[in-house]
């Protein structure tokens, strides 16, 4: 292995994927903002640029050269690390994720995630996690009783919701060794090798996971009908109240590459990843693929915050705790014992 | 329990049908009015913004008499009269207004100026104030009073 494949194929693909996540961010916002728009009967943003396609430029240069101040009460440091600290762990959440095929480039094999750690999902779960402390900081720092309460409501909803996900990872670990023999972590061996050997049945009961892992997914990251942590009806902004300009645009990014990362891991996970018709000749369609998948479940997520009014905030714990808990271990048990038997 | 798994059910089906409603509404045509590019369609006594009007000779209606000043509920308005030169007048009357302002920053658009003028020199048109990038702008001078840009509207056809 000499430097090019040690140090410069993996900075280069660092920062291609950063670029691309930020990207995606802003047109992901443009993206909801067109097709919320179609289906509330609205055009949406078309002002900006052919078809509107400028507006998250737009957006971003009113976010930045918005009025930059930093309330007197705070405790600084904190306040402005904490929107890093949640935007960071939704971008490096994505290192696990095999977004295409092996490729070979001038004698090269590049592989098209950042990392193949055996641990995948467990990483995955752990990232997830510290995304929490950028919120409990944001508002503990602000040292304001709204956002407090905000920050620490916002934490128990992603805390409860990672429970059932875990278990549901848990068990399409378990039903990876269908295909394997052995239970895999790695999201790379998920799609390369459990995926396209899968039986139907596998994938009959992998889709029964679906709905139960799409509604953790849209509580982590409180897309709506989950959108507590917004809270604009009860405390005001919640944790972000005392956060403005780019800060408080920070918090957005977050949730928004948050929502495509979770996206992709879905994808991953139930979709087959870059798998598609063609891949094996050419494989960089397999990235194709991917996106296309992406796009669509992002889709997903944008049609459901059309169309489900937002939950109350018990209705919301007692969902998590009474219902998607008890019928998430259920499954596992189910799936316990269906892999026991074959 | 078994109430419990039939409010699943139930709740499952409601979303569902929650989300047929809103795809099916995404086939639909946007409703959005693109207002300076396609017309907007207004009722005809729809008051908008001021218009001064001239007789069909040229000359200007408004006589200076200030009726529209003191009728204004809100002091919108702004009228300081001069004498009519004789030779080269710019009214029929003794007088003419050689400031005209109405500040629509203030105006109610009640429509009180128009019905108190006695030569029907002011008017409130069906034009809709366009919105302004500076707050002196909303001050409409004679020369903007005297000749409206023309907007892009139409008359209700249900009206
Ligand atoms: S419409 Fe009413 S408020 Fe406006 S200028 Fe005329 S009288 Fe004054
Ligand atoms: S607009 Fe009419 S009421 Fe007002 S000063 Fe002129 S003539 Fe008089």
């Amino acid at each position: 292995m000499d430097w090019v494949e040690l140090l410069l194929i993996p900075a280069v693909k660092s920062l291609v994927l950063i670029v691309v996540l930020l990207l995606g961010f802003a047109y992901m916002t443009y993206y909801e903002r067109k097709f919320l728009a179609r289906l509330t009967t609205r055009v949406g943003p078309n002002r900006a640029g052919p078809k509107g396609l400028l507006q998250p430029i737009a957006d971003a240069l009113k976010a930045i050269f918005k009025e930059e101040f930093v309330p007197g009460h705070v405790d600084k440091w904190v306040y402005i690390v904490a929107p890093a600290l949640a935007l960071i762990p939704a971008l490096v959440a994505f290192a696990v994720i095999p977004i295409g095929p092996d490729i070979t480039i001038f004698g090269h094999t590049i592989s098209l995630y950042i990392a193949d750690v055996n641990i995948g999902f467990l990483y995955i779960l752990a990232i997830a996690s510290v995304g929490t402390y950028g919120v409990i900081l944001a508002g503990w720092s602000s040292n304001n009783n709204y956002s407090i309460l905000g920050a620490l409501r916002t934490a128990a909803q992603m805390v409860s919701y990672e429970l059932p996900m875990g278990i549901i990872l848990v068990s399409i670990v378990l039903l990876t060794s269908l295909s394997t023999g052995v239970g895999s972590l790695s999201l790379v061996e998920l799609v390369e090798v459990v995926t396209p050997d899968r039986s139907i049945l596998h994938w009959l009961w992998l889709w029964v996971a679906f709905p139960i892992f799409f509604i953790c997914m849209l509580a982590e990251t409180s897309r709506s009908p989950f959108d507590l942590p917004e809270t604009e009806n009860e405390l005001v902004a919640g944790f972000q109240t005392e956060y403005g300009g780019i800060k408080f645009a920070l918090f957005f990014m977050a949730e928004y590459i948050h929502v495509i990362t979770a996206s992709a891991i879905m994808v991953t996970v139930f979709f087959g990843g870059w798998q598609g018709p063609f891949v094996d000749t050419l494989p960089i369609l397999g990235v194709f693929w991917f996106v296309a998948k992406v796009i669509l479940v992002l889709g997903l997520f944008i049609w459901v915050r059309a169309s489900v009014p937002r939950v109350r905030y018990d209705q919301l714990m007692s969902f998590c705790w009474k219902f998607l808990f008890p019928i998430s271990l259920v499954y596992l048990a189910i799936t316990a014992v269906f892999v026991a038997l074959t | 329990m078994m109430s419990g798994l039939g409010d699943v059910v139930k709740g499952a089906a409601q979303i569902a049908q929650a989300m047929g409603v809103t795809l099916k509404y995404a086939t639909r045509r946007p409703v959005t009015l693109e207002y300076p590019e396609e017309p907007m369609a207004v009722f005809p006594r729809y008051r908008g913004q001021h218009m001064l009007r001239r007789y069909d000779n040229g000359l200007e209606r408004c006589i200076g008499c200030c009726l529209c000043e003191a009728a204004c509920p809100t002091g919108a308005i702004l009228v300081e009269a001069a004498e009519n030169d004789p030779g080269n007048p710019r009214s029929p009357g003794e007088r003419y207004a050689k400031t005209y302002e109405v500040n629509l920053l203030r105006c109610v658009f009640c429509g009180d100026c128009e019905i108190a003028c006695p030569t029907e020199a002011i008017v409130l048109t069906q034009s809709v104030p366009m919105p302004q990038r500076n707050r002196a702008n909303f001050i409409l001078t004679q020369d903007v009073l005297l000749e409206p840009k023309d907007a892009n509207l139409v008359i209700r056809p249900d009206s």
